[in-house]
């Protein structure tokens, strides 16, 4: 454990982060672990509602306060608790250590500000470069992530460019400081997948260019299967199974991620004859104030026990950090 | 020889730019630019692009929902644009839209018997004791329960919403269904759903559906035919296999290339496109993908290739095949002329 957290540059540890309505809690985080090693892509995959955004959102002290709280876990970035930080140390770290793009470049950039302005000020509040210096960088970072004539586009606004230049725009803000992380949040999915191509293989140039750590969430097991090392599968709140991205894909071991897998239609599956039908996961995600009472993939897992209704599964290792949380397994490893 | 359903002939729909305060026209949004298709009864077409390429512009002029600026649209031989109101009335109960946002399309303030009773009050069908056993028989059709019947939208999850804009669409018994991105708001397992309910419809009910969508993986899920469109044009038309196995357009390819495979043991080189999707107010000379063409040759951006016929139903419009047999050109130019 301790040699894990010192390889890791960030170690979420049990962290829960609930929400506090008239409905009741929704326990939208609730005990999630990872680590992310230097230099690698960690993807987060699972759909909506499965806790995966709020993760980030704790990790950059993001969480709307209230109703949500982190109300339990440690994140250690370098050795210090972010929750334990004051706003103000917090801020330094946002942008210089840790950056984030979000899915919606429109909604996350300021409308109101050409994007120079917004790139440089990253220069200006954290490396505290003058104006002239700052818009010069400005425009090297435009420049780095490939948007044509920066010279010109470092002075438009954000609703002069194309979706596609807005995500690039947001990326040159968050690697302007050199961050040793980026959380990227569905960065593609708002995008056409010619633009997507683009822009994934931006994100993997820039890893290597700037060796930074990437934590990608998305609910593309395509994505993950191109840019992750490492992949977190993610179901109500919880890690239901987590393996590098080869093991994930080639040993499956929980029903979820199973099935999963077997409901995206691929391109090329019917035409080569494979699966008339594509795979079912029955019913719906629940409600994550009304979750099971055992497992919470129970009622919709079609390899279900008695004992999966009552009682919640643990993470366990498989060995080779392949963990699953699923009855199925202990059993296996009891016998 | 049955004859088609639908008969799509030059259709072109231009948005006017208006301008100023005497709304002077400035331009035009060449949304969609001369397209031709036929759709036969029973066939499901997926017509695929990406934002701005006018897939939904296309459907809603199918259905004269959006004004069309001139080719024709013929519903069993008949030019809709022909036709008065009250027999388009009449039509529309043989054609039928799902939407893609599942929250939107339905009217939050209905019950789900109102939603899917408006459309036979319309059209005065089924009425008295048959109204209900026909919303019976909808529900179950598209997997929910006859009991759910006096629920309010808000009361179901999304895939829910979406089965029951797809019971609204069955509620007239349809020969023709037009899917707008059914499926893209929705979760990957609840998609799944979705495109197997679509497909078992499909057959059920031997209904003409065209699915636009965005995702060329899903459409070759569901459909027989498959239209690829690019600013406004149809680049190629194949049969789902055609397509899949010999991709002719450099469009298709980068297409199809650019979807993420979810196998890490298939990461394959991706043909990555330059630059953006050119407006559609200004469209480029020529061959309108010329600007981001990986093949393009001086030709491209003087002429614009003509359809091309590749076997029984396969066309595609590109100048890397020649007219006669529409083979690809034997000596393919080593140089290429770059175009700054």
């Amino acid at each position: 454990m301790d040699q894990k957290t010192q390889a890791s540059i960030l170690s979420i540890q049990n962290l829960k982060t609930h929400f506090f309505s008239r409905k009741g809690v929704a326990r939208a985080v609730d005990g999630v672990s990872f680590d992310l090693i230097p230099g690698q892509v960690l993807g987060i995959v699972g759909e909506s509602g499965c806790g995966k955004s709020v993760t980030a959102q704790s990790v950059m002290g993001l969480v709307p306060n209230p109703p949500g709280k982190v109300v339990g876990g440690k994140i250690f970035f370098h050795h210090r608790d972010l929750l334990t930080l004051t706003v103000q140390e917090l801020r330094k770290i946002r942008g210089a250590g840790i950056a984030m793009i979000f899915q919606e470049p429109m909604t996350s950039l300021n409308p109101v500000y050409t994007i120079g302005n917004q790139i440089s000020e990253m220069f200006r509040l954290h490396k505290k470069l003058g104006k002239k210096q700052a818009l010069a960088a400005a425009i090297d970072m435009l420049e780095r992530v490939q948007i044509p004539s920066p010279h010109k586009r470092v002075h438009e606004y954000p609703h002069q460019l194309s979706g596609g230049m807005r995500q690039r725009a947001m990326i040159a803000m968050a690697m302007s400081c050199n961050p040793e992380i980026l959380i990227a949040d569905e960065p593609t999915t708002a995008l056409d997948v010619t633009v997507q191509a683009q822009i994934l293989d931006l994100m993997h140039r820039l890893k290597e260019e700037f060796s930074t750590a990437i934590q990608l969430i998305t609910h593309d097991l395509g994505v993950i299967a191109e840019m992750a090392d490492q992949v977190v599968v993610m179901y109500a709140g919880q890690v239901v199974e987590q393996a590098r991205t080869v093991e994930l894909f080639q040993h499956t071991l929980h029903p979820y991620t199973r099935g999963l897998l077997a409901s995206i239609p691929v391109l090329g599956h019917r035409t080569l004859g494979k699966d008339e039908d594509l795979v079912e996961i029955k019913g719906m995600i629940p409600s994550l104030y009304d979750l099971p009472a055992g497992c919470r993939f129970s009622n919709r897992c079609p390899k279900v026990m008695d004992m999966c209704k009552n009682h919640l599964p643990d993470l366990i290792d498989m060995g080779g950090g392949h963990q699953v949380r699923c009855w199925l397994h202990t059993r296996e490893m009891i016998s | 020889m049955t004859s088609p359903l639908v008969t799509v002939t030059d259709l072109k729909v231009h948005f006017p730019i208006k301008k100023g305060i005497l709304a002077k026209t400035v331009g035009h949004v060449y949304a969609v630019d001369g397209i031709s298709f036929d759709i036969m009864p029973g066939e499901t077409i997926g017509i695929v692009g990406e934002s701005g390429c006018g897939k939904t512009t296309a459907g809603m002029a199918m259905v004269q929902l959006t004004p069309v600026t001139s080719g024709a649209v013929l519903w069993k031989g008949r030019d809709m644009a022909e036709m008065t109101r009250s027999e388009l009335r009449a039509l529309r109960r043989e054609m039928q839209l799902i939407f893609q946002d599942p929250y939107s399309s339905l009217n939050p303030r209905m019950t789900v018997r109102q939603i899917l009773s408006d459309p036979m009050d319309v059209h005065g069908l089924f009425t008295g004791h048959q109204r209900k056993e026909r919303i019976d028989f909808l529900l179950d059709t598209v997997g929910l329960s006859p009991g759910q019947a006096d629920l309010y939208p808000h009361e179901f999850s999304g895939g829910q919403r979406q089965r029951i804009g797809i019971a609204r669409a069955l509620a007239l018994d349809p020969c023709l269904i037009i899917g707008d991105e059914p499926v893209s708001a929705l979760d990957v397992s609840i998609q799944a759903q979705i495109i197997n309910l679509l497909k078992r419809l499909k057959r059920d009910f031997n209904l003409s559906l065209i699915i636009i969508s965005h995702d060329l993986a899903v459409v070759e899920y569901i459909c027989d035919r498959i239209i690829v469109m690019y600013l406004g044009k149809i680049v190629e038309a194949a049969d789902y296999a055609s397509l899949y196995k010999n991709p002719r357009h450099p469009y298709t390819r980068t297409l199809m290339s650019a979807i993420p495979v979810p196998d890490p043991a298939r990461r394959t080189r991706r043909i990555i496109l330059k630059g953006d999707v050119p407006s559609p107010i200004s469209p480029p000379d020529g061959c309108r993908f010329h600007t981001r063409c990986p093949d393009r040759m001086e030709i491209c951006h003087k002429q614009e290739p003509a359809m091309r016929r590749f076997g029984n139903r396969h066309t595609a419009a590109c100048h890397l095949y020649t007219d006669e047999q529409a083979e690809p050109v034997e000596n393919k130019p080593k140089a290429k002329e770059k175009i700054s």
